[in-house]
């Protein structure tokens, strides 16, 4: 699994991605995380507000930051 | 599929009865702060009403309890309605738009949807990759922030919904007023190229879907993470503003800044732009002075500048702007933001 956090390195974006490890951890799985600051790339998913949440090129969340829990309940069910 | 959406509505169920059961509990504790207070202050620690310190003291910890109070209710409310938009339906609403009715829609738009202005960049390519003018863009991103749900609600709670509704009114004309001219600059050549090349995928809505449960609980952390970001800020703030209502002399401002000093205005517009992440501060602060003879349009016009014109939004935007544009961008808002203030000043 792919997971990548869109988003300019502002405060909600690194909130989004500490609740995507700690989602992770909750629900016992692996995968790589990757941070992706470029606008043209965050662009390229159709994303306009961040933070958002792909997971294998698909964008499951944006513009908010869900909790933990709910992160791992959207990871369970790619 | 039939369990999860009998499970939904449950979960629904379960979250209305807990915003009921909250805001009965919010009614309550509003209803019981100044009695609460009166008698902390002026009866078990003994402080004299009448005396400096028994009013200061006694102003610092009701104001401190009502606008924490009132920042919990108004922000919760005003994140679950939000949350039935989202910068892709804004988008949709305004792509093709005349610029008129566009740019007044544009800047309506830029307080009702959720916005946070560290998203301005892949907003403003996506709103110009989907054909929205450059005027109602503009006034999307300058009322997105100028009319901000905490500096309205510490106005409501320190001035009274008069002057609270009246800095809604005064942001959303220079939104308008500071788009429009930008519109018509015919300023499109000052917009890094690569903004109508970016192509948009077909847009994510993330309001889609969403429950009552999930919108309570979008307003519950909104919440939290504010008064967590904010109360260092608000206890200073306020408790400046308790030294300033008991120990500063009453007419300290009233001849240096007072309404018919014309350049008290362009001042605080000025000294507004360095203290953006301080609103919360800043706001109790000024409530302080304007007792002191500080003029309200000077006031209005200071928290404008504090709340519009940021460094750190600059900078971000300078990746889609060319400098040129920056400057006249900063240049117009503050001119409007100076208008008001004066406008004000001459009508109050």
């Amino acid at each position: 699994m792919n997971v990548k956090v869109l988003g300019s390195g502002c405060a909600n974006c690194q909130r989004l991605a500490a609740n995507v490890q700690l989602a992770l951890e909750h629900a016992g799985m692996t995968a790589e995380v990757e941070k992706v600051e470029d606008v043209a790339a965050i662009m390229g998913y159709g994303v306009t507000a961040t933070p958002a949440l792909v997971v294998d090129e698909r964008v499951l969340v944006s513009g908010r930051v869900p909790s933990p829990t709910q992160i791992a309940a959207l990871l369970r069910g790619v | 599929m039939q369990a999860t959406v009998a499970g939904a509505q449950r979960a629904d169920a379960r979250a209305w009865l807990l915003v009921a059961a909250a805001s009965a509990a919010w009614v309550a504790l509003y209803r019981t702060i100044l009695p609460l207070w009166d008698w902390l202050v002026y009866g078990v620690a003994g402080l004299d009403p009448a005396t400096r310190l028994g009013g200061a003291v006694h102003f610092f910890f009701y104001d401190v309890s009502k606008i924490l109070l009132l920042l919990t209710g108004i922000v919760f409310v005003v994140t679950v309605l939000r949350s039935f938009l989202s910068v892709e339906r804004t988008r949709a609403l305004l792509g093709g738009r005349r610029a008129g009715l566009g740019t007044v829609l544009g800047a309506v738009l830029g307080v009702a949807t959720p916005f946070c202005s560290c998203s301005a960049v892949p907003a403003f390519i996506g709103f110009v990759a989907a054909g929205v003018p450059l005027s109602a863009t503009m006034a999307f991103l300058i009322a997105s922030p100028m009319v901000d749900v905490v500096a309205v609600t510490l106005l409501y709670g320190l001035f009274g919904w008069q002057i609270a509704a009246l800095y809604v009114g005064a942001g959303l004309i220079v939104a308008v007023v500071a788009g429009t001219v930008l519109g018509r600059l015919r300023l499109e050549r000052f917009v890094e190229g690569f903004v109508f090349e970016t192509q948009v995928r077909g847009g994510v809505d993330p309001a889609l879907g969403l429950g009552w449960s999930d919108r309570f609980g979008m307003g519950r952390d909104e919440v939290g993470g504010i008064v967590r970001r904010i109360w260092p800020f608000l206890l200073v703030g306020i408790g400046l503003g308790a030294a300033i209502h008991g120990w500063l002399p009453e007419d300290l401002f009233a001849r240096v800044a007072g309404p018919d000093n014309p350049f008290a205005v362009p001042l605080a517009v000025v000294l507004g732009v360095p203290l953006y992440t301080n609103v919360v501060g800043v706001i109790p602060l000024v409530a302080a002075l304007q007792a002191k003879g500080l003029a309200m349009g000077t006031l209005l016009a200071f928290m404008m500048s504090v709340v519009a014109l940021s460094l750190p939004e600059m900078v971000l935007l300078r990746r889609v702007l060319k400098p040129q544009l920056i400057a006249v961008f900063v240049a117009i808002v503050a001119a409007g933001i100076v208008g008001v203030g004066i406008l004000f000043n001459a009508v109050l």
